[in-house]
């Protein structure tokens, strides 16, 4: 055989190896992850977790209502305030703006925002808000999240519209279409699934955050549905729980999280889904 | 500036033009360019061009790649206008009013002079609602009035026969030929007084493209038509006129016969009998 090709498929064969062992490296400890919260979050898992309030301490029965609550009304929340704010972003990049020289500061700064860690965006709002006004709150939570949602959908909201051929505004616009219309009519209407993927995909990501909660709602013991109160979730309890000495509480841990990893997967999929659809067109 | 009297003033036509074209000049004139020139930031495009499309007539550009048709086209429509650094200069009369002026109301212009694409663009809704839609910004319809206008505006692109009984599937659902055939209802239904077409036929296959030519035929009576082709046959067949651009200079313009017979320009010819281009 040709000396150089021989070196070649040597080469590629030690690479193809490389590839793989790295591939089954990464897969295996994320099944154990998966396979040890099935395992522990299962066993937990029963109607009172959705049914009853966290337990006090030391105490064996109880479940996350009020944390699932919370981190139901804070997600809900956060992606209602952040959505249309990133909403707005993504299209004066993509469309008024798209050659202003001020699009690529804009587009700097939120690919910065989009990688912070989440913990400055937790400080940042616990500056802002939280000593402001006083104390922890649920309203401070969900602007905290709001805050991680943004360059998320203002990321996706620009590329999707960017994907919107020029052929179709042009179209429109030859019909007349003022500029608004092009977009709110066409280009929106275009981007549609692709938009709704990035919304979910934000939801998703702030669903399961801890570090943005921790100086801003805070977590509560209680029931609690006042924006202007401490408010129960999902993750602070997973953090305070998994950390006690009791035996139940780190059960209901394992419960929290494993709702969590499903809420997050759900979501994922039907991002996927929703983006495979848009694909063959 | 002088005053434009009407319609019937044909614009001055270079004297070395002129002598073919003593029919021409009797015509009226829906639209003419004057000293035209066009810029895509610091490079010229177009340089000076002085040309006329008679109304009711089909002309056609012809001329090989990035010779400034299809950027004469979009500037018909001001279409250029949606880019920065693009920019025309010089005076685009439809029906001796100056397209150009920055006080036109380009949406309303767009209005008058509708363009149909190279590739077919239906909206990403209803067969219905891609005609329905256009109407309805300019005008406010009764659903059996709006009904009326929108199986008009198929018949009119010798389309309603093939989707009289799907009006509600999506637009992007249509073959190729027929999208197109969808794009030119929806500029018809808005009844506008010129149309542009910029390589209507060039993703398309020969049948659905002999049933464009078919219907510029058709349209021709009622619009002042201009259309942007790679192809001389399709030149030859669908055009009264001819106008035949290179580097930015109109070279000939001439009665399209004329055009394919006898041009007066050796490069016409060249470009004509495929020896350059």
């Amino acid at each position: 055989m040709n000396p150089i090709y021989a070196s070649r498929a040597r080469t590629d064969k030690i690479i193809r190896f490389l590839c793989w062992a790295a591939a089954v490296f990464g897969l295996t400890w994320l099944t154990l992850i998966l396979f040890s919260l099935f395992w522990n979050g299962l066993t937990a898992m029963g109607p009172d977790v959705f049914t009853k309030m966290m337990p006090p301490p030391g105490d064996n029965e109880g479940g996350l209502l009020n944390a699932i609550a919370g981190s139901a009304i804070l997600t809900f929340l956060g992606v209602l305030i952040g959505t249309p704010i990133g909403l707005f972003a993504g299209t004066y990049l993509a469309e008024y703006g798209r050659y202003e020289k001020l699009t690529s500061y804009v587009r700097f700064i939120n690919d910065i925002l989009l990688s912070a860690p989440s913990i400055i965006v937790g400080l940042f709002i616990y500056a802002a808000v939280v000593i402001t006004m006083g104390g922890f709150s649920g309203l401070a939570g969900a602007l905290a999240l709001a805050v991680i949602v943004i360059p998320v959908v203002v990321r996706t909201t620009e590329d999707m519209l960017l994907l919107v051929p020029d052929q179709l505004r042009e179209a429109a616009a030859a019909l007349g279409l003022p500029r608004s219309l092009v977009i709110r009519r066409i280009a929106y209407v275009a981007a549609r699934t692709g938009i709704i993927t990035g919304i979910l995909l934000a939801t998703a990501r702030v669903a399961g955050e801890t570090a943005p909660l921790l100086f801003t709602a805070l977590n509560n013991q209680f029931w609690s549905v006042n924006l202007l109160q401490p408010m129960a979730n999902l993750p602070s309890t997973i953090n305070n729980f998994t950390q006690s000495p009791y035996t139940y509480w780190q059960q209901l841990a394992w419960a929290g999280a494993l709702i969590i990893t499903m809420a997050v997967l759900t979501l994922n999929i039907v991002a996927r889904i929703l983006g495979a659809e848009r694909k063959p067109k | 500036m002088t005053q434009v009297d009407s319609v019937h003033v044909a614009a001055p036509v270079p004297a070395a033009m002129a002598a073919s074209n003593a029919d021409m000049v009797n015509l009226p004139v829906k639209l003419s360019m004057r000293n035209l020139d066009f810029f895509y930031g610091e490079s010229k495009a177009l340089k000076s061009i002085n040309l006329s499309l008679y109304a009711n007539k089909v002309t056609a550009f012809i001329g090989p790649s990035g010779c400034g048709k299809s950027t004469l086209l979009r500037i018909l429509n001001r279409m250029y206008d949606l880019y920065p650094g693009q920019r025309a200069a010089g005076e685009v009369l439809l029906d001796g009013k100056n397209l150009l002026d920055p006080k036109m109301d380009i949406n309303l212009l767009r209005a008058r002079v509708g363009m149909v694409f190279q590739k077919p663009t239906p909206f990403p809704m209803t067969i219905y609602e891609n005609i329905a839609f256009g109407i309805r910004l300019y005008e406010k319809l009764s659903k059996s009035e709006l009904d009326g206008r929108v199986e008009k505006a198929l018949r009119g692109a010798a389309l309603w026969e093939e989707v009289k009984d799907k009006l509600q599937a999506s637009g992007l659902s249509l073959s190729g030929g027929q999208q197109q055939r969808l794009c030119i209802a929806r500029t018809v239904a808005i009844q506008p007084e010129v149309i542009l077409f910029d390589e209507p036929c060039s993703a398309l296959d020969p049948i659905s493209t002999a049933k464009i030519e078919e219907l510029i035929d058709e349209l021709k009576a009622r619009y002042t038509i201009a259309i942007v082709t790679h192809n001389m046959q399709q030149a030859a067949r669908v055009s009264d006129f001819t106008a035949f651009m290179y580097l930015g200079d109109l070279v000939e313009f001439d009665v399209t016969s004329k055009m394919f017979t006898s041009p007066a320009e050796k490069r016409t010819q060249d470009y004509i009998t495929g020896r350059f281009g």
